[in-house]
């Protein structure tokens, strides 16, 4: 087998020019077929790690509607394509099996879940949203002062959303005249 | 910051591999102590001792950098007569009321010129018992003090009573020796800090503080931030470059949800929601912002809370109605999530949404969570995953102990799929005030949504429920401007996609006849001709352009890299950079030039864009009458401060004293050493039963709690695990919940490497695997040995790996300014093994309470 004894890397890595084994001696025509995914990727997201609030720039790459990788923008000042730990592992965040693609409901006193629409979901939320207010309104303290609100209906969570969702949330609950709403930043 | 922050301190390094010495202070080494020249052990919950001896230490030696302590901070400014400090009153400052536990701060004013106290000083003198239910100081994140524009002042700064002198006196008892006693630090560690930082410090160099938000998480939390504040002052390290603060937060927009707030006490940029007392009406909300007759850019708060409330209610909202004041719901006061949580446990609460949030893990008192959240009628959790917060009635511990019935638990669950940040557009703020817009990769699978359409369809579904109404209560719903265009994907026809560009138009703002978009909240206007939903965040789209998302390759730019992304305000990287150059205009030195007087041009001109109005000359001097942004004057750097000046001596906006002061942790082991006060007698606390403190000195039966311990994150989790413990990834890394402890320890209570203990406290009990470890030492205080133990917080009973939850440890007692919770320190007791399960989980409990006869009901603690 003369061909492939020639073809040995490591006699490859004596003969030759790459003497360190660092390039044209250890490759293979497996490894040249290889081809990493960001380059076969459809499209392309610049994107911010939704971990903590360092802000590191991400490129998301995305094939047949999948997410195949993610990797840190190395144009980013923050972070100059770096990512940590968690920054690294989003690519399994995003595309964890373990994600919830339906809607589950609990009913009062039920000992486990069953799925439901999310249209009729977010009718059965509506009607209750409304319910709550209607029941809990209160246009004036026990001072006699104009309040206007509802203690019915509170929320906790942002710190992980956009601003755009924020305002909005703000802005619907405060409409509402719910004021218990709060975020990790009172945590 | 290598644990939690690990790319960020990146620039650490680079700092250090420049020369830069790092020093890190913390109760357990760690990666970044493994990277610092010097790491310093701690007592959790002394900071405020520690740098008050460093405070001291500059002081007592003049090491200050005094050139831009009398120019730029309010050191020279002379306070009343009638200021008494902790040292005469043992621990309490002049004003202390006992019965409602707040302060008058009155005598902790600026001398009076004149006889009569200026209406900006005396308007924030009343109610401090409300503005501790409403976390008013939070507002002052961006609004600073509102005092007179031109209090007397001493230049010489001899006067006994200017605030040089006053903080002389104050730190005076933090020596190096009380440092020693009161935070298990050697006096020579102690002095070595103290050296490196004053030598580190002033005209040619400057000294860089970094927290890490663990800070906020304190009863004294935001006095600790305020200490660090006093010595970069002292130090001329505020507003320069290679100096400041870096307040490190924990979540990638968190600091958006403080600015654009989903909290119950403020209204986008800072402006506050109106309180039913002091607000009825247009006009006096304004003025409570504005303040008449301060200096400063809140002199517009006309033109931002106009702005907000025409934003908010579109056409309806009128001069002739006030721009429809009248439709903002109103504060009575303490909303916050933890009062929250209690109402809940006693039936006040209907509804609760959780928004990619896990109370049931990652708040305070994780029973009282789980047991409010089984008292509602319904909850809607919005998450990528199905977290403990979905699942507290059939898998919570509560359930184990017999405290859930399922069969029992009426409160209705709705568990509803969230879109990753990958599929969906928009921006986040990072800890530095930069906005970066995500370009969405693709569109979620199945019923996933992103929180803007969710919000978006339930407010048009609730509007169309209330369509018809002629309630008048109803008409804030039905007058909201809530057109937002709709695209493509991931629902269809009237279930669309809101489209998040034009949400951040609105934020920024625009001219209402023309839609053209404001390029500076200085083009706002108070006559409704202008609308913007957030006036710190306009210029975000200045020229029609979304400024998020300009992406200039970093190495294209200088080490500012203004052209990446947009921070607030007007794309200014670092605040109050003004401060940079000094009186004159000029760089206080050649290596540290940042922002600089361009006198040919006649403007300011430097590496950033300046925090100062352009044109503005370092001579100006205002007129005396002069009010608001021409009140500034030229060499008066901190443009949002009443007086133009950095604050060393807070005479307005905080709960519990004008400087900050060694108080312990309100559960703590030792007496305080520095004053009989033993704890901050100002802080929010909840005397119940179901949220019993462990006993701390004077009281008795303290030694039942023997340990200090305190919690942080690990560099493979994120917070309450609701974005790690599902990831196989992450969840592999860091497989089980463990807690370390020193060898010491281990032998003194039999603990085995890899073994099992049980961490009790009054809440709860939770078992760890054990980790005997160097990395946490014992430390002499106050003449005897003490052991502390630390905890990571992530686990729950959901995920691919299960543990116990530190959180269920902690009591709820909160910081008075914010309302903030006392997490990072508390006391405890270990012993070897696992803890019970079932209902002998809450006997083990119940017998500690017995045994420390904990202060459940009535009675006022120490």
């Amino acid at each position: 087998m003369p061909k492939a004894f020639l073809g040995w890397p490591v006699l490859r890595q004596l003969t030759g020019r790459d003497t360190l084994g660092r390039g044209a001696a250890v490759r293979s025509p497996r490894t040249d077929a290889t081809v990493a995914r960001t380059e076969t990727a459809d499209s392309v997201a610049r994107s911010v790690c939704p971990y903590c609030a360092v802000g590191c720039g991400q490129l998301v790459y995305v094939k047949d509607d999948e997410v195949v990788q993610i990797e840190g923008d190395p144009d980013s000042p923050v972070n100059r394509g770096r990512l940590c730990p968690k920054g690294s592992a989003s690519k399994n965040l995003v595309t964890s099996p373990l994600r919830q693609t339906t809607v589950k409901y609990r009913a009062p006193y039920a000992t486990d879940w069953v799925d439901l629409d999310l249209e009729i979901a977010m009718e059965m939320i509506a009607d209750r949203v409304v319910k709550a207010r209607n029941d809990t309104w209160q246009e004036l303290d026990e001072k006699q002062r104009r309040v206007r609100r509802t203690l019915g209906i509170a929320s906790l969570g942002g710190a992980t959303l956009d601003n755009e969702e924020n305002y909005l949330i703000k802005k619907l609950f405060t409409a509402m005249g719910a004021i218990q709403i709060e975020n990790q930043a009172r945590i | 910051m290598a644990e939690a922050h690990p790319v960020g301190f990146q620039w650490v390094m680079e700092a250090k591999a420049r020369g830069a010495k790092v020093i890190h202070v913390d109760p357990r080494f760690t990666r970044t102590s493994a990277l610092a020249d010097t790491y310093v052990p701690i007592r959790a919950g002394s900071d405020i001792a520690f740098l008050g001896g460093i405070v001291n230490h500059v002081l007592s030696n003049e090491l200050d950098f005094r050139d831009y302590v009398v120019a730029y901070t309010n050191a020279a400014t002379i306070v009343s007569g009638d200021f008494r400090d902790t040292d005469d009153l043992d621990g309490l400052f002049s004003g202390f009321d006992p019965e409602t536990r707040t302060y008058d701060p009155s005598s902790w004013q600026y001398a009076e010129e004149q006889e009569e106290r200026s209406a900006a000083q005396a308007d924030d003198s009343g109610d401090t018992e409300t503005q501790r239910e409403t976390a008013a100081g939070l507002q002052s994140e961006s609004h600073g003090m509102q005092v007179q524009g031109n209090p007397p002042r001493d230049p010489s700064l001899q006067h006994p009573n200017c605030v040089y002198q006053i903080l002389k006196r104050h730190y005076a008892r933090y020596t190096p020796e009380m440092v020693a006693r009161t935070c298990g630090v050697s006096e020579e560690q102690f002095l070595e800090v103290a050296q490196a930082w004053a030598e580190n410090s002033r005209r040619d160099r400057t000294t860089a503080l970094v927290y890490s938000v663990g800070w906020t998480q304190h009863s004294v939390g935001v006095q600790y931030i305020r200490t660090g504040a006093i010595l970069q002052l002292l130090l001329g390290n505020m507003g320069r470059p290679g100096g400041g603060i870096m307040a490190l937060r924990g979540h990638a927009s968190i600091q958006g949800s403080t600015d654009i707030p989903t909290l119950f006490n403020l209204l986008p940029g800072y402006l506050p929601m109106p309180n039913a007392e002091e607000h009825q009406s247009l006009e006096q909300w304004i003025d409570a912002v504005r303040k008449p007759g301060s200096k400063g850019f809140w002199s517009n708060a006309g033109a931002y809370g106009v702005n907000l409330l025409k934003a908010y209610w579109g056409e309806a909202a009128t001069p002739e109605n006030d721009f429809c004041f009248d439709y903002l719901p109103k504060i009575t006061g303490d909303h916050g999530t933890y009062r929250t949580v209690m109402d809940m446990i006693d039936g006040q609460v209907k509804g609760y949404f959780l928004l990619g949030q896990n109370p049931a893990v990652g708040s305070a008192h994780g029973r009282a969570q789980r047991l409010g959240m089984a008292n509602l009628d319904w909850v809607v959790v919005r998450d990528l995953f199905e977290i403990e917060s979905a699942t507290f009635w059939k898998t919570s511990p509560e359930v184990a102990t017999g405290e859930i019935v399922p069969e029992q638990c009426r409160t209705e669950v709705f568990l509803m799929p969230a879109a990753s940040h990958t599929e969906k557009e928009g921006t986040f703020t990072q800890t530095q005030r930069m906005l970066q817009w995500r370009e969405k990769a693709l569109d979620p699978k199945g019923d996933c949504r992103s929180e803007l359409w969710f919000f978006y369809h339930l407010g048009r579904m609730v509007r169309e429920r209330y369509a018809g109404s002629t309630d008048e209560r109803d008409r804030p719903l039905l007058d909201l401007a809530w057109d937002y265009p709709t695209h493509g994907g991931p629902g269809d026809g009237e279930w669309g996609e809101p489209d998040a560009e034009a949400v951040l138009k609105e934020i920024n703002g625009y001219e209402v006849a023309t839609g053209r978009p404001l390029s500076s909240f200085t083009e706002m206007r108070d006559d409704g001709s202008t609308l913007g939903g957030c006036w710190i965040y306009t210029g975000v789209f200045a020229d029609g352009v979304n400024q998020a998302a300009r992406r200039k390759p970093g190495a294209e730019q200088g080490y500012v890299a203004p052209e990446w992304g947009w921070a607030w305000p007007a794309n200014r990287r670092m605040l109050y950079n003004r401060a940079s150059a000094d009186p004159e205009g000029r760089p206080w030195s050649e290596r540290k030039a940042y922002v600089w007087w361009d006198e040919a041009a006649q403007e300011w001109t430097g590496h950033d864009v300046p925090d100062f109005e352009k044109t503005k000359p370092p001579t100006y001097l205002p007129a005396e009458d002069a009010e608001g942004v021409a009140a500034i004057a030229g060499a008066d750097p901190f443009i949002m401060q009443g007086d133009g000046k950095g604050a060393l001596f807070v005479p307005q906006g905080l709960i519990d004293g004008p400087m900050p002061t060694h108080y312990e942790p309100v559960e703590s082991p030792f007496r305080n050493p520095f004053y009989a006060q033993q704890a901050n007698p100002t802080r929010k606390d909840y005397v119940r039963e179901d949220n019993p403190m462990n006993p701390s000195p004077p009281e008795e039966h303290s030694e039942v709690f023997p340990y200090v311990f305190t919690t942080s994150r690990l560099t493979e989790h994120h917070t309450a695990g609701g974005m790690s413990r599902y990831v196989a990834r992450l969840a592999e890394l860091q497989p089980e919940m463990f807690v370390e402890v020193s060898p010491e320890l281990a032998a003194e209570r039999g603990l085995e490497n890899g073994g099992f203990a049980t961490i009790v406290t009054l809440r709860s009990a939770i078992e760890a695997r054990v980790l005997v470890t160097e990395r946490l030492s014992p430390l002499r205080v106050d003449g005897r040995v003490i052991h502390q133990v630390w905890l990571p917080y992530h686990w729950g009973e959901g995920g691919l790996v299960t543990g116990d939850s530190a959180n269920d440890l902690i009591g709820v007692s909160l910081d008075p300014n914010v309302l903030i919770q006392e997490s990072k320190v508390g006391t405890c007791d270990v012993q070897p093994g696992r803890r019970p399960t079932g209902p002998a989980l809450r006997e083990l409990v119940a017998d500690y309470l017995r045994r420390s006869q904990g202060t459940t009901g009535e009675g006022e603690r120490p």
